[in-house]
Parts: C-alpha cells; sequence; structure tokens
C-alpha cells in the first residue's frame, strides 16, 4: 500500500542540474515512444534523485505499513482470517522488498534507505501514523487503504522507469488479493451483529480523513510537477486519483449500510465529479512532520527492530557488488 | 479401520491434541516476527513457517472434529482454557531474540519433521494423509534452518557466543516436547506411533551433526532437565497471555462468523 502527492522534492531552479541537452533530448524521446529507462541507460540527475526518492518512500510504507496491521494477526478471530491476515501483510513487507531493490538499481544501497527512514529524513505514507484500534480498522485498511493503494500503483505501473513499472505489475497482483480479503472481512462485520457493525461503522469514521488525505493535497496547492509528468515518473493528478477512488469506492460503502462523515460528499451528475468538503490540510502537514499520533511509534519499532537484528546482518556480511540486478 | 475403541479413542484424541497445540502456539509465535525481523527475508521466512504451522494446527483440528467428535476446528483453538491446552513449553516462550527464535525454529521443526515421517505410516489414516503432506512442507524449515544456525554458529564472536547460549537455554526445554503420554503403549500397538522415546533418540542423531557444523557444542543431555508439565496441561507463565491476546476479538462473540 502506498500514498503520494507530497513526495516530490521542491528543488529550487537555482540548484537544478543542468544535463547535458543532447542526452537529455534522447531521453525525452525514448519516453515519448513510451520506451523503459533501465538501470544502465542514461537519465538525468534530477529525474533519477526523484524516482530514488518516490520508490524509497513507497518502499518505506509497505514496511512501515505492515505494522498497524501486523499487530493484529495474533489477535485475529479464527482461523481463516488469521491465515489471511498473516499472508497479507507477508506480501506487505515482500512488496518492500521488491521496492527497495528497484530503488537500489538507481544506485542507493538499502541500508542507506532504512537509515534516511529512521532519522526522519525520508517519509512515508501519512496513513500509518493512525492507529490500528480494533479489528475493525483492520479491516477498513485491508480494504480501503489497499484500494487506494491500488489506484496509485496501476497508475504508477504505466510510469517510465522499467524496474519500478515491474515491481508494481507484481505488487497490485497480490493487492488484489488484499482488497478481497478486505472487502470481505467488512462485508462480515456490516452484515453481522450490532456490535460487529458498529466496530467498523466506527472505524470508518476514524479512518474517513486519513483515506482522504491519502493521494495528497488537491492540486491548486501541490508542488509543480510539470516536468515530472513529462518524464512520467508522475502520471496523475492527485485529485484525479482521489475523484477515481471515489467514484469506485463510496458507492460501495454506501452499499453496506455503512456512513460517512462528510455531508457534503456526493456526485455531481453534471460534472460527474465528486464533491466533498478538503480535509484538514493542516493536520495532513502536521502529521507528515512528526506529530500523528503514531509516528514516533512507528519509529520507535522499526529503529528496535534494526538495533535487534543489527548482529544477525553483522553475522552476514559480504562485499557489496557495484551494481544491484532488478528483481524483476 | 476398524471402530475406535473407547481407549484406543482417547489415546488418538491425546496425541492429536498436543500436536496440533504446538503448531497452533508456535505458529502465533513466530508471526509475532511480521514487521520486525531482523532482515526483511527473515520477516518473511517467520511468517511462512508461521502460515504453515498455523495450517498444521488447523488440519490436525479438523481431524479431531470429524473423527472424534470434537468441536469445529475454531472453537477448539479460540475457547479452550491454559489448562486445556496440551503444547509443550518450548512453543510458548516469547520470541526473544533472533538467536532464540532461530535455535526453537530448529530444535522443533527438527523433531517435526521426524515425526510426522514417522506418522506418514500411521495405522491410522487420516493422520497419515495429513503427515504425508506436512512432512513435505517441514523439510523446507529445517533447511532454512539448518542453513541459519551453520551461518551464525561461525560468523562473528557475538554471533557464536548468542548461539551457543541460545542452544544452552533452548535445549532442556526441547526435550519437554518428548514428555511421554498415559498412552505410548496404546499408539505404538496399533502402529499409530512408534513413541516420543524412538522420536527423541532419532532427533538427537540428526540435530547433533549440524550443531557440531555450526561450530557449537551439544548441552550434555543426561545433565539436563527436560521442561515436562505441558503435555499435561501445566504451563508457563507465558501462555495464558498469548491466549488471552489471541482471543480478544474472537471472545466478543465466539458463536457469530467474523
Ligand atoms: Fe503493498
Ligand atoms: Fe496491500
Amino acid at each position: 500500500m502506498y500514498g503520494g502527492g507530497y513526495i516530490y522534492d521542491k528543488s529550487s531552479p537555482a540548484e537544478q542540474h543542468q544535463d547535458d541537452p543532447a542526452k537529455l533530448a534522447e531521453f525525452e524521446a525514448k519516453i515519448d515512444r513510451g520506451e523503459k529507462i533501465e538501470p544502465h541507460d542514461w537519465m538525468p540527475r534530477d529525474y533519477r534523485k526523484q524516482l530514488i526518492r518516490m520508490i524509497e518512500q513507497h518502499a518505506h510504507s509497505e514496511i512501515i505499513g505492515a505494522l498497524p496491521e501486523g499487530t493484529w494477526i495474533t489477535r485475529a478471530p479464527g482461523f481463516r482470517r488469521k491465515l489471511a491476515l498473516m499472508a497479507k501483510v507477508q506480501d506487505e513487507v515482500g512488496h518492500g522488498q521488491l521496492l527497495y531493490n528497484a530503488a537500489e538499481t538507481l544506485g542507493k544501497p538499502r541500508e542507506e534507505m532504512i537509515n534516511d527512514l529512521l532519522s526522519g529524513k525520508s517519509k512515508y505514507s501519512n496513513v500509518f501514523n493512525y492507529p490500528a484500534k480494533t479489528w475493525g480498522d483492520t479491516a477498513v485498511i485491508a480494504w480501503l487503504i489497499d484500494a487506494a493503494a491500488i489506484v496509485n500503483q496501476v497508475t504508477n505501473s504505466k510510469g517510465s522507469y522499467g524496474p519500478y513499472c515491474r515491481a508494481l505489475e507484481r505488487i497490485c497482483q497480490e493487492e488484489s488479493f488484499h482488497l478481497k480479503y478486505g472487502h470481505d472481512t467488512v462485508v462480515y462485520l456490516a452484515t453481522g451483529t450490532p456490535t460487529q457493525r458498529a466496530m467498523v461503522q466506527e472505524a470508518l469514521t476514524r479512518w474517513w480523513p486519513p483515506i482522504m488525505h491519502f493521494f495528497g493535497p488537491p492540486d491548486k496547492v501541490s508542488v509543480h510537477t510539470e516536468k515530472l509528468m513529462r518524464w512520467k515518473v508522475k502520471l496523475a493528478s492527485n485529485d484525479d486519483m482521489r475523484q477515481q477512488f471515489l467514484n469506485m469506492y463510496v458507492p460501495k460503502i454506501w452499499e453496506l449500510g455503512l456512513t460517512l462523515p462528510d455531508p457534503n460528499l456526493r456526485k455531481n451528475d453534471e460534472t460527474g465529479q465528486w464533491e466533498y468538503t478538503e480535509p484538514d490540510w493542516d493536520e495532513f502537514f502536521r502529521v507528515i512532520n512528526g506529530e500523528g499520533p503514531c509516528n514516533a511509534e512507528r519509529l520507535a519499532v522499526r529503529n528496535a527492530a534494526e538495533e535487534n537484528g543489527r548482529w544477525v546482518r553483522r553475522a552476514l556480511m559480504k562485499p557489496v557488488g557495484q551494481y544491484t540486478q532488478p528483481l524483476c | 479401520m476398524e471402530a475406535l475403541s473407547s481407549l484406543h479413542k482417547e489415546a488418538i484424541r491425546e496425541f492429536l491434541y498436543k500436536m496440533a497445540d504446538d503448531q497452533l502456539i508456535l505458529g502465533h509465535r513466530n508471526s509475532e516476527w511480521t514487521g520486525l525481523g531482523p532482515l526483511l527475508e527473515e520477516d518473511i521466512a517467520f511468517s511462512s513457517m508461521a502460515q504453515d504451522k498455523l495450517g498444521h494446527a488447523l488440519a490436525l483440528y479438523t481431524i479431531l472434529h470429524e473423527h472424534l467428535g470434537e468441536k469445529d476446528p475454531d472453537t477448539i483453538a479460540f475457547t479452550r482454557n491454559e489448562r486445556e491446552l496440551r503444547c509443550c513449553h518450548l512453543v510458548e516462550y516469547p520470541i526473544g531474540g533472533y538467536d532464540f527464535s532461530l535455535t526453537r525454529h530448529f530444535l522443533f521443526d527438527t523433531a517435526e519433521h521426524l515425526r510426522f515421517e514417522m506418522l506418514a505410516g500411521s495405522a491410522f489414516e487420516p493422520l497419515a494423509q495429513v503427515a504425508r503432506k506436512i512432512k513435505g512442507e517441514i523439510k523446507y524449515h529445517v533447511l532454512h534452518a539448518q542453513t541459519w544456525m551453520k551461518q551464525l554458529g561461525s560468523a562473528t564472536e557475538e554471533s557464536k557466543a548468542r548461539m551457543q547460549s541460545a542452544l544452552n537455554e533452548t535445549m532442556p526445554l526441547a526435550l519437554g516436547i518428548f514428555e511421554a503420554s498415559p498412552f505410548e503403549a496404546e499408539l505404538a500397538e496399533h502402529n499409530i506411533f512408534a513413541g516420543e522415546h524412538e522420536l527423541r533418540n532419532r532427533w538427537l542423531e540428526v540435530i547433533a551433526p549440524t550443531v557440531a557444523d555450526a561450530g557449537l557444542v551439544l548441552p550434555d543431555i543426561d545433565a539436563l532437565t527436560p521442561a515436562y508439565g505441558g503435555r499435561q496441561g501445566y504451563h508457563t507463565e507465558y501462555l495464558q497471555p498469548l491466549l488471552t491476546e489471541m482471543t480478544e476479538v474472537f471472545r466478543i462473540d465466539p458463536t457469530v462468523e467474523w
């Protein structure tokens, strides 16, 4: 799972590196022709930088995202749910592995990416800074956060960097199972006893603002991303992806008789667009910058895992090769 | 197969419960590594093992349900109290460090592999069928454990020291796997299972060379006091909190589908 929109570097034009115009033209022509860029190909410095940043943060999102759901594996009710949740969270960790590898093909070692995560230099999806309070939360996460992630990842899989696209294609196949599992779990709660129903409704109400935040700030305030669009690093605007998500899932939520905490949420039949109350974007930025309910906890857990595992990694140490092969 | 006599039934029931409970509890413990492993690859490996163990527990509880008249697997797993469980102490311990979890995985899975190899020829056909499937899966886990024992036992001073002390700590617990049941003779006589003592001997033969290859020293078995009691329902202080956590959601309403 993953959310984008705030991940691009706001480097000032003065800092922008001047690339060789001939090589740049050749590179852009290649992208225009719909060809993929591969690790050994020439690429603008800024392209490499933005991609590393994007893929790395996606990878962090997968492994940090494993934490809130992971704490419910031990509490999942019954064999069927327990086995499915284990497999799901295992997939998420596997996604992290695939993505770190894809980012490594651009020249940044995994160790360094993890260090940047732990120091707070590198971010991860904001949604994981919120707690999964009940079993209902895990159901809502598995259905709707994964659904949002699929919208984002399917879009990104049409990008220009070969190893990232191939990783995303594999990831999306697995995500569709997560979505099914999440939907099934929500359906059982929504059609169950009053207690089960209340559990999932409360979770949905709690998670709606982070879900609305998921695709990032509205286009009118987002960082200028024209060049990234041209280079097929970014493929759709935040608002476009949010619209796509609302269009696919709000009707399904309502069908289950569940409600969403936004009285203004409706589809405008004339424009075909969804209207909604803007979520609190100040909160979004506060949470990104470390003030969310779980930022400290997530990093502390990750830090402890790194600390506790250091002796194992040291015992495996061998000379690192110069070049990282993409896993797919 | 002839109709099961009541003693015979009791013997099989007890036998299935202890094996299934081991799987359930160790599967639960292994799953606690999710998101916390020393490497992403090991997160994934421990999760695979956890899933397999849960799957084995489910298969064994299903035999109890279908052939011995016990309740359905979810009810059996999620509603019995601590005293009713028959798992050994080894599987109850918290995951500790990777050294402890890996050593437990090595010692337990090796025993498990040999156990199901023996059971593949059991006269109790439903169990034999499940055993043939399980032993194939565990083979890979044993290989995983052996590779890591060798790697960590001979890498750095620290890893060597950690693995040796984990082995010393784990051995008496592992011997508890083989606590004899009151039905050993009954099971052997009907060709259902050759016995815990026999399994223990085979196990010692298999673990000794791996331990030696890893550059570690096997503690003197005769000098150890095996951690018995689990098979009679006497458990460590770690089991009850695990059960409380495991059943937290299920207990809200054990009669409904989740
Ligand atoms: Fe994922
Ligand atoms: Fe997912």
